[in-house]
């Protein structure tokens, strides 16, 4: 039973990732109706706590309780989940980037049963409340990181939840918007005082305002209480310095407040200076007209949001990305893209510490050392240098994918140092670092300032790095609102700190005191909440497919697979799999070269088969020729061949086919054979007359179905069902996996969807692709290739659609298996290429086939379906004779949807 | 073009391509499992063909022909009645079907010449082909056996003495091996090449070198050699250790020839693999352009099937495609052993198409930069 007032009870809580720990014996009790923050920097199980709270991630060991109830239990998650609302990390994670604001929450909705009127008022209300009333109809991946944050707001409230958990719902978000941002969750928590509010952050300041708070480290709770008790009880006065002071001796060790210098006035030249530079997109404006100037050795410093232009600003300095208009010096000269030189005199930290994960520590600075034409013998030292100063002795054979991000990040400034460059560009280094390694890097940074001179150009969203800063500039939407020192932009506002300062820039861009105050404060709402959930919600189904059909609508490869695929690859096969040999070259040497050997050679020049060349000469012109390839085909005729015929002695004609492709080969002889014995008939029967030549018996040879023979005939209507098998299950399987590898499957997760409803959901668009395939296939069949079509084309139709309803429930089953898209489409091919090629009747048929094979005959849908293409297609059949193939098609269906709907969870393991 | 970068370079992309586990899977199972299986898996075109026959005769030599289809050519035949005869045909239980009417011993012993009927599913092409033909000669030879007994042998015709060059015993496991070389080496020119590139746009270490003084040519160039080098490699084991060895083929031909074509057709597929890359926004796209180029390219190069049975056209617009040159390249050295005096061609194409190739990769790969 839960405490009173606590909203989850978490006892002894393990979770582990393979061989990483990521909650170690966790207990907290959360109390009920607060604002509640986590604590930590990055890695340290805040968002494995939230995952397990949420019933997003499967409990490990220890107990869970969530709204007074054990989270172990199926019922009492799919009870609890209506009441439970989760965000998870990343700018919008949970949105899909393709559909529009409006689309995104009306998904949602849907997905808790909502009708349109309750779904239609609720999104109005929220896009309200949010400011977001005005982007409706702007697609998610548009919009910015704060109003991303807020969209995926509204899909959280869409349904009035009690537990709302928001997993750094701000991180990488401007001031501005993160201040609007948790003015809103203040007024609807006002209207809905019993809510209970979880927050991971990174951002001290504002864990500040929180009711109570968790201070997490290396899967451990370091302490619990509010925020001013864990002040007070370390005795420091903010909660940055409470924080390092929490964490265990060991990894306190070396810490020492950041302390730079001050600069020494320097008379040279400015090293960076932009004025007036220009970026555009098409038509948006990344960069609008920036201008600054940075003197040699001063820390400069870029404050902005994700998406403000600081990137791209720093990606024209380097001369990666090409200015629009405006120009850009380093040292005085002009940035060129072209201009290999300057490179050397600048080193560059991108965002997501660039490093080769596949080279270790060594490896890595030591293809940079070379990249930078650092002498070869001088390289050795020079790396040395660097493991020493930026301490990583211990690590040197380690691959950087192994360590933990702060050691990564030095390494990353070690690279960007190993050429000594007189310029640093730093893009957002310390993100997600822990405060103890940030405060190191930092003054590895000031040293290299003050004491080697080198210009730092820094960008961060952290305020209290910016501080640390000799200049910044305040950026927002491409523009420089200000540069000054920090403590003078602080000053020159009167305002208390950096934020406020920043703050106020911004209102004052954007032209209106706050966005925030156009937005209304939702209406407290009634207890509109569905009662209980239906078994299968066709509703909710439906959301899903409607979703995936508008996404597929706006994805242009995935939309050419689905339509164009099947198409081409039936073209290709069409044209290429093509049995038929004909226009064989052959050559004859002719030894004789009498009238009876003419016409023989006549009789072989005549058939539709061969080709005639020029004779032979000789045995050298015939090896040759065979070895070229120009010759498929040489007839050797021996000398006094048509003398010792008539005599009666024993001749014999000489025949070499290239063997170099053994079924080209092997028609090659069927043919020449049976020239032969019709010509020694046709000699007989001039000889002895008509009644001698005549054999024994005669042999009906009948050809049925293909009376021609024609590969094309043959083949075309096995390759519609290969084709119908491997397409629809490729973009099925895709369909699954995709939302796996982009992280929105989450959404399966925390809301009522069954398994069942979000598989069918996702099968249904698919399947109506199909079958438009099937009738495209089918038509291409008959008018393109003109295959003849003998049989019942309704029945055909309908059996071809329950088959394609296999095919895209084989793709179900086959996502259980895979993680990554790439692995999907390559196991989709491998898992349906081989069983129909081989085991469906496509070359040999089912009939031919034993033990293993003949069972996955048996149960594959397709052997099934090529039997009642070729029947319809060729032999002119219909429902009488073809409906018992009909039945393991039906049984297929539901067998793979159930199997699927099993092997998928509810919850991440 | 600074060859020290372009060689530091490369060895970084042999570096990150064996710590890669499913490109390292990729290539070792397709220059072994693959080959090997596309060698053994080739069965002898007639296997187990299922036939029924109708018998109502009844006679010694209606019997005969009975006991005369066995495994594994074909399945022990069904004797069947007639009015089974189309339905089982219908339902693709039988290739085959013969029907031997009654008194057919009788009249063949009085020389009325009776007939047999077979019919034969024609929508089962290979089987249909090539075993109505061992039909044929099994049912005369049982027919002529039994007639021997009663009557003496008569004149022997002109023989025809047909050999097959290159490959004797016509055995299709030898074609196999050898196109499935040629398969592996444009799947893994093409895969790895592009996943190079976008592995490095993914990690973002792409920006990562262009801020280096290195240059976008330099960067290209190391990556075609990297995966050119690597995939060459695995054609010399699977040509010297799988055919060579494993699967006893007898190679033809000039080793360093063979190998100088493949190296051009490397370089003209691995520029491909570079463009289409470029074209990808990530590597779940790059999966599935791949399936709609390698399949085209794969089935129409002349490796599956003759490339003299394609329509014209396709023959024509195949011509643009490498491997389509490198297919008769290595049919001419490997099979028939020729010499560049005949391969000549081939080679003027696969440079051609490799330079080509290269300058578009390069000028997609410079924009795609940008």
């Amino acid at each position: 039973m839960t405490a009173a007032g606590t909203v989850a009870s978490i006892r002894d809580v393990s979770l582990t990732y393979g061989a990483t720990r990521a909650l170690d014996r966790v207990s907290v009790d959360i109390p009920a109706g607060a604002m509640v923050g986590l604590i930590g920097p990055d890695g340290v199980g805040k968002s494995s706590l939230l995952a397990l709270v949420s019933g997003v991630r499967a409990i490990q060991t220890g107990s869970l309780e969530v709204l007074g109830g054990d989270m172990r239990s199926d019922r009492h998650r799919r009870a609890a989940c209506p009441r439970i609302a989760y965000m998870p990390q990343g700018l919008g994670r949970n949105l899909y980037e393709t559909l529009s604001v409006f689309e995104n929450v009306d998904f949602f909705g849907r997905l808790f049963d909502q009708g349109r009127a309750e779904r239609k008022a609720r999104i109005t209300e929220l896009l309200t409340a949010t400011g977001l009333e005005p982007f409706r109809d702007r697609p998610a991946g548009k919009l910015s990181g704060g109003m991303k944050q807020k969209l995926g707001l509204c899909c959280a409230l869409i349904h009035d939840p009690d537990l709302l958990i928001l997993d750094e719902p701000t991180t990488g978000v401007d001031p501005l918007s993160r201040r609007q941002f948790w003015d809103l969750i203040d007024r609807i928590r006002a209207g809905r005082p019993g809510m209970s509010v979880i927050v991971a952050t990174a951002y001290m300041e504002e864990a500040a305002r929180y009711d109570w708070l968790v201070a997490m480290n290396a899967g451990k709770i370091l302490a619990t209480g509010a925020p001013s008790e864990l002040m007070a009880r370390t005795g420091t006065d903010n909660l940055d310095a409470a924080f390092i002071e929490l964490l265990p001796e060991e990894d306190r060790r070396g810490h020492r407040k950041v302390v730079i210098p001050p600069m020494l006035e320097q008379d040279g030249d400015d090293a960076i200076e932009a004025s007036e530079l220009t970026r555009m997109f098409g038509d948006f404006r990344a960069v609008d007209r920036v201008s600054f100037r940075i003197p040699k050795g001063e820390i400069f410093g870029f404050l902005g949001s994700n998406g403000c232009g600081k990137t791209t600003t720093m990606k024209m300095l380097t001369g990666l990305l090409a200015a629009s208009g405006g120009t850009a010096k380093l040292f005085g000269r002009e940035v060129d893209p072209r201009d290999i030189a300057i490179r050397r005199r600048v080193g560059y930290m991108s965002q997501a510490f660039s490093l080769y994960g596949e080279l270790t520590v060594m490896q890595n600075l030591d293809l940079h050392a070379r990249l930078f034409k650092i002498d070869t013998e001088k390289i050795p030292a020079r790396i040395a240098e660097m493991v020493e100063r930026f301490n990583l002795g211990d690590v040197t054979s380690a691959h950087p994918d192994e360590l933990p991000l702060g050691i990564r990040q030095r390494l990353s400034l070690a690279v960007a140092m190993i050429h000594a460059p007189d310029i640093l560009i730093l893009d957002e280094p310390t993100s997600g670092v822990d405060p103890v390694a940030r405060d190191a890097f930092w003054q590895i940074l000031a040293d290299l300032s003050r004491k080697d001179g080198v210009t730092i150009f820094v960008s961060t969203h952290f305020m209290n790095e910016a501080m640390l800063c000799d200049r910044i500039s305040l950026m927002h939407a491409g523009k420089v609102l200000v540069s000054d020192r920090p403590a003078d932009i602080v000053a020159a506002r009167n305002a208390a700190n950096l934020e406020e300062a920043f703050i106020s820039h911004l209102e004052e861009a954007i032209g209106e005191k706050s966005s925030g105050d156009r937005a209304t404060t939702p209406a407290a709402p009634a207890h509109r909440r569905t009662a209980g959930t239906p078994v299968f919600g066709t509703r909710r189904m439906l959301s899903y497919a409607m979703r995936e059909t508008v996404e597929l609508r706006r994805d242009p490869i995935r939309g050419a697979l689905a339509i164009l695929g099947s198409m081409i690859l039936m073209l290709v096969i069409g044209y290429g799999i093509n049995m038929d040999v004909e226009d064989l070259r052959f050559a004859v040497l002719d030894f004789d070269n009498s009238t009876v050997s003419r016409d023989y050679v006549d009789q072989i020049s005549g058939s539709r088969y061969f080709i005639p060349q020029a004779p032979i000469i000789d045995y050298g012109q015939m090896d040759q020729r065979m070895r070229d390839g120009t010759l498929d085909l040489a007839i050797e005729i021996p000398p006094e061949f048509g003398r010792d015929l008539q005599r009666g002695r024993n001749v014999e004609v000489g025949g070499w086919i290239d063997g170099s492709n053994p079924s080209r080969a092997e028609t090659v002889l069927g043919y020449v054979q049976g020239m032969h014995q019709s010509w020694l008939m046709s000699r007989l029967r001039e000889a002895r007359g008509a009644e001698a030549a005549a054999g024994d018996f005669n042999l009906q040879l009948r050809f049925r179905y293909n009376p021609d023979v024609k590969s094309l005939v043959a083949m075309v209507p096995a390759v519609i069902p290969l084709l119908l098998m491997l397409i629809p299950a490729m973009l099925s399987a895709l369909s699954v996996v995709r939302e796996r590898e982009l992280g929105s499957i989450t959404n399966l997760y925390v809301t009522p969807v069954t398994r069942l409803e979000f598989l069918l959901g996702k099968q249904l668009p698919y399947t109506a692709i199909a079958i438009l395939n099937l009738f495209l296939l089918t038509g291409l069949a008959v008018f393109l290739f003109g295959v003849p079509f003998t049989g019942n084309l309704l029945f055909y139709l309908v059996a071809g659609a329950i088959y394609v309803t296999s095919a895209t429930a084989m793709g179900l089953v086959i996502s259980a298996f895979v993680k990554s898209q790439l692995a999907a489409v390559f196991a989709t091919a491998l898992g349906t290429m081989l069983p129909v090629v081989q085991f469906s009747g496509m070359i040999n048929p089912v009939s031919s086939m034993e033990g293993i094979g003949a069972l996955i005959a048996k149960v594959y849908p397709t052997a099934h379906f090529m039997t009642i293409s070729r029947g319809a297609f060729s032999k002119g059949l219909g429902f009488a004779e073809l409906s018992g193939t009909l039945v393991p098609l039906l049984l297929a269906v539901p067998v793979l949807i159930g199997v699927g709907a099993l092997l998928m969870r509810k919850q991440e393991k | 073009m600074d060859l020290g970068n372009v060689l530091h370079l490369g060895i970084k992309e042999i570096r990150g391509l064996l710590r890669d586990p499913i490109m390292m899977f990729l290539i070792i199972f397709s220059f072994t499992f693959q080959i090997y299986t596309s060698a053994q898996s080739s069965m002898e075109t007639l296997n187990h063909a299922p036939i029924a026959i109708v018998d109502e005769d009844q006679s010694p030599v209606s019997l005969r022909i009975v006991e005369a289809f066995q495994p594994p050519f074909f399945t022990e035949p069904r004797i069947i009645g007639w009015n089974e005869m189309d339905l089982r045909m219908d339902r693709g239980l039988d290739t085959f079907s013969l029907a031997i009417p009654p008194d057919f011993q009788r009249d063949l012993l009085a020389g009325k010449h009776p007939e047999i009927q077979l019919n034969v599913d024609a929508t089962q092409m290979t089987q249909a082909f090539s075993g109505s033909g061992y039909v044929q000669s099994i049912v005369s030879g049982e027919v002529s056996e039994f007639l021997n007994r009663y009557r003496s042998d008569p004149v022997p015709p002109a023989a025809l003495q047909l050999r097959a060059r290159f490959n004797p015993e016509l055995d299709m496991g030898w074609f196999q091996a050898i196109m499935g070389i040629s398969n592996s080496v444009t799947l893994l020119a093409l895969v790895l090449a592009g996943a190079a590139l976008i592995r490095e746009r993914e990690h973002g270490t792409i920006e990562h070198l262009l801020v280096m003084p290195v240059t976008p040519l330099e960067i290209m160039v190391s990556k075609l050699w990297a995966t050119s080098l690597v995939v060459l490699l695995g054609t010399l084991f699977a040509l010297e250790v799988m055919c060579g060895q494993i699967l006893a083929v007898p190679v033809q031909g000039s080793l360093l020839l063979f190998m100088a074509g493949t190296a051009l057709h490397l370089l003209a597929t691995a520029s491909l693999g570079i463009v289409l890359a470029t074209f990808a926004k990530s590597m779940p796209q790059f999966g599935i352009m791949m399936i709609l180029v390698l399949m085209p390219l794969q089935i129409l190069s002349g490796a599956e099937t003759p490339r003299e049975s394609m329509p014209q056209f396709v023959q024509d617009i195949m011509l643009a495609a490498p491997n389509t040159h490198y297919v008769i390249l290595s049919q001419s050295i490997l099979f028939r052993g020729a010499g560049l005096d005949v391969v000549w061609p081939q080679m003027i194409w696969l440079t051609a198409l490799a330079a080509v190739f290269f300058l578009v990769s390069l000028r997609s790969f410079r924009g795609f930069l940008r």
